[in-house]
């Protein structure tokens, strides 16, 4: 009886301690989650960051300033142009 | 203590009395009693605390380490019908104090921060002199900045985090997506009218933190933060781009005091475009004025002159008394009724109702009116939707000015038929003209993108008269019109111009409103474009020199845009001649 005793003791021991180690795994990849999950959120803004520059560089007066003075682009005069008609029938309106 | 003797007895030596006295045995008992009942009571308080009524001493326990946090959310952004940028939300930090504590600094420190904060430390000291709790010291604050202050570790400096809203397009879309003030709530354009669908709501989370403020366990309920949903408008940039531009020149060019235009799209009423002038920036919104801020082409009305002349012939078409070719004599160019005189431009002789759209003559307009019942009249103009909210949904919309027919007079009826004595905004304006550019009925507009192909309206004239007066405002912007600069190289337009005097104190001052609307292509028409420039005073103020060529050059370039068709034949481009340049 006593020994059968022990032997429980010892289970619950073995136990509790399990307990206490996956509580605290637990916690760990909970934190590991967490920081990851700001990363996302550190990672989302300079996202809307990097957008914002991109359509500030990319704005059209700045597009046609560099087309025009730098790159010396015109726009072609009516001589210049082909007008390729589509094969296909034009699209009939909705009316 | 009272001790009760036993009767006195002989007694020997060997025992005391004293010894023989004894205490009742009820009384033990009783103090055992209550012992035992007091011991009771303390059990049962502890069985109701822990078991029974257990909540307060756990939330009390919990508060120790439980914390509330919010999750923020940010606001939605605009974007163009192709994804780009209108405006958008990102972080920032603003730096706030409580003065009490800020006041500890050291001037080294002050000055730190000061610098970080790119302000003199005069103005710093006079930010933290009021005996409050709480002064913000600068408000959005870029993140870097923000966190070299916080490695600072100042006494009693505190952050928060706020958003800032940028606009990239800047100027260039200013009055319709507006702007948002600095609690990022929207305060003008789209940014107040899709407010409750732009805002983002907060969430929060509770959580336990451990002795380093890490988190370590969610706990109780989680309310997920919901970002503002992003709206998409139906403009499109490269368009916006182009209307803005050439307003701006036309504007400067003819020395005007303001302009508008507006570019949509006929088939399902998407407004692709949508510019003023004069505008403003609104990522620096200081020394801003009324004139800037204001989206004229929605809340300021003006007598649209001619370009009202189409609908007055369309109806007078519609009744049957009149056929595209029906001659009216507009000799000699004027006509009197009661004491007052309407007279044309140019005096003309006879002229065929084609022609009397073609050439803009008030006379022969007004020949027809009066051959109209008021109350028609009134009803076709409520039917085209002057007098009527636009119902876009945009701040500061208006319904322009339509008198009831019921107090017209002959000369009222005859001058509203070319547009004076009633007032209408640009938006109106341009949309009555899907009449002419469909087959007679009117469509909603839409400021944001629908995914619908094209949309079915409310039929105003017949698609018969829709599609003679189309007919008959391609003549008006032809070579033998009053606006041949409307033309577009490649593409059939139609359109109609209009020069109105203003009214000035309720006289009629030598200043003009020069318009034009029109569509393209004639064949199949897919856009309508609306100028008007207000004031235009060096030297020409005709609708034909001044609006039409702003109305070519943004037709031109939003067709090619949109990749339409072109629906007739280049009269030079030789596909030899043109090989050799390309």
């Amino acid at each position: 009886m006593v020994r059968f005793n022990m032997l429980l003791l010892l289970i619950v021991v073995v136990c509790a301690l399990g307990a206490v180690t996956s509580q605290h795994r637990a916690r760990k990849l909970f934190q590991a989650l967490e920081g990851e999950q700001e990363r996302v959120r550190q990672l989302d803004i300079e996202y809307g960051q990097l957008q914002l520059e991109l359509s500030t560089w990319a704005t059209h007066p700045r597009i046609e300033k560099i087309a025009r003075d730098r790159l010396h682009m015109v726009t072609p005069d009516m001589v210049g142009r082909v007008v390729d008609k589509p094969a296909a029938k034009p699209k009939k309106g909705g009316h | 203590m009272v001790v009760r003797r036993r009767p006195q007895r002989g007694h020997r030596f060997a025992e005391s009395p004293v010894l023989q006295l004894a205490l009742q045995g009820w009384r033990s008992r009783t103090v055992g009693l209550l012992l035992m009942l007091a011991f009771a009571a303390l059990v049962g308080r502890s069985f109701y605390l822990q078991v029974i009524n257990n909540d307060f001493l756990q939330e009390k326990g919990e508060s120790r380490y439980r914390r509330d946090i919010e999750v923020s959310a940010s606001r939605g952004k605009i974007t163009d019908r192709n994804g780009d940028m209108l405006a958008v939300s990102t972080p920032m930090k603003s730096i706030w104090a409580i003065p009490g504590d800020a006041r500890t600094m050291t001037g080294e420190q002050k000055k730190q921060l000061a610098t970080l904060l790119d302000m003199s430390t005069r103005d710093l000291d006079t930010r933290i002199a009021p005996d409050k709790t709480f002064v913000f010291v600068k408000r959005q604050v870029p993140p870097e900045t923000a966190d070299r202050i916080a490695a600072l570790k100042l006494p009693g400096v505190h952050q928060e985090k706020e958003y800032r809203r940028y606009y990239p397009t800047g100027d260039m879309t200013a009055h319709i997506v507006g702007f948002t003030g600095v609690d990022d709530k929207g305060l003008e354009g789209v940014e107040l009218a899709f407010q409750p669908s732009l805002i983002g709501r907060h969430g929060s989370r509770t959580v336990i933190r451990d002795r380093r403020g890490n988190i370590i366990e969610d706990i109780g309920a989680l309310k997920p933060p919901q970002d503002g949903k992003d709206v998409r408008l139906a403009l499109d940039s490269k368009i916006q781009y182009l209307a803005y531009s050439q307003l701006k020149a036309a504007v400067a060019e003819h020395k005007a005091k303001a302009g508008g235009v507006i570019v949509f799209d006929v088939q399902n009423g998407e407004v692709l475009a949508l510019a003023n002038w004069p505008t403003y920036n609104p990522n620096n919104r200081e020394n801003l004025s009324g004139a800037q801020l204001r989206n004229r082409a929605f809340t300021d009305t003006f007598e649209p002159g001619s370009t009202l002349k189409p609908f007055t012939a369309a109806l007078a078409m519609e009744t049957g008394k009149f056929r595209p070719e029906t001659v009216i004599n507009c000799a000699p160019g004027r006509l009197t009724i009661g004491n007052a005189t309407i007279s044309d431009a140019h005096p003309h002789g006879a002229l065929t109702v084609a022609q009397v759209i073609e050439k803009s003559s008030n006379v022969g307009v007004s020949k027809m009116a009066l051959t109209l019942p008021s109350k028609e009249m009134w009803e076709m103009f409520g039917a085209v939707g002057f007098g009527q909210l636009p119902q876009l949904g945009f701040p500061g919309e208006v319904t322009g000015r339509v008198r009831p027919w019921k107090n017209w007079r002959p000369i009222e009826q005859a001058t509203m038929s070319y547009g004076h004595g009633i007032s209408v905004s640009l938006i109106q304006l341009a949309r009555a003209y899907t009449v002419f550019a469909r087959d007679g009925d009117l469509i909603p507009l839409s400021l944001v993108k629908t995914d619908q192909k094209s949309v079915r309206g409310m039929q105003v004239f017949s698609p018969k008269t829709a599609r003679d007066m189309r007919a008959m405002l391609e003549m008006a912007a032809g070579p033998e019109g009053t606006a041949p600069k409307a033309r577009v190289p490649g593409y059939r337009v139609g359109g109609k111009t209009g020069t109105a005097h203003k009214l000035e104190g309720g006289r009629y001052a030598n200043k003009y409103v020069s318009a034009f609307v029109g569509f393209a292509p004639v064949s199949n028409p897919r856009l309508v474009v609306a100028v008007m420039i207000d004031e235009p005073s060096a030297g020409q103020h005709y609708g034909g020199a001044v609006a039409a060529p702003v109305f070519s050059q943004i037709m031109g370039g939003s067709l090619r845009t949109l990749g339409v068709p072109p629906d007739e034949p280049l009269q030079v481009a030789d596909a030899a001649a043109g090989k050799g340049r390309l």
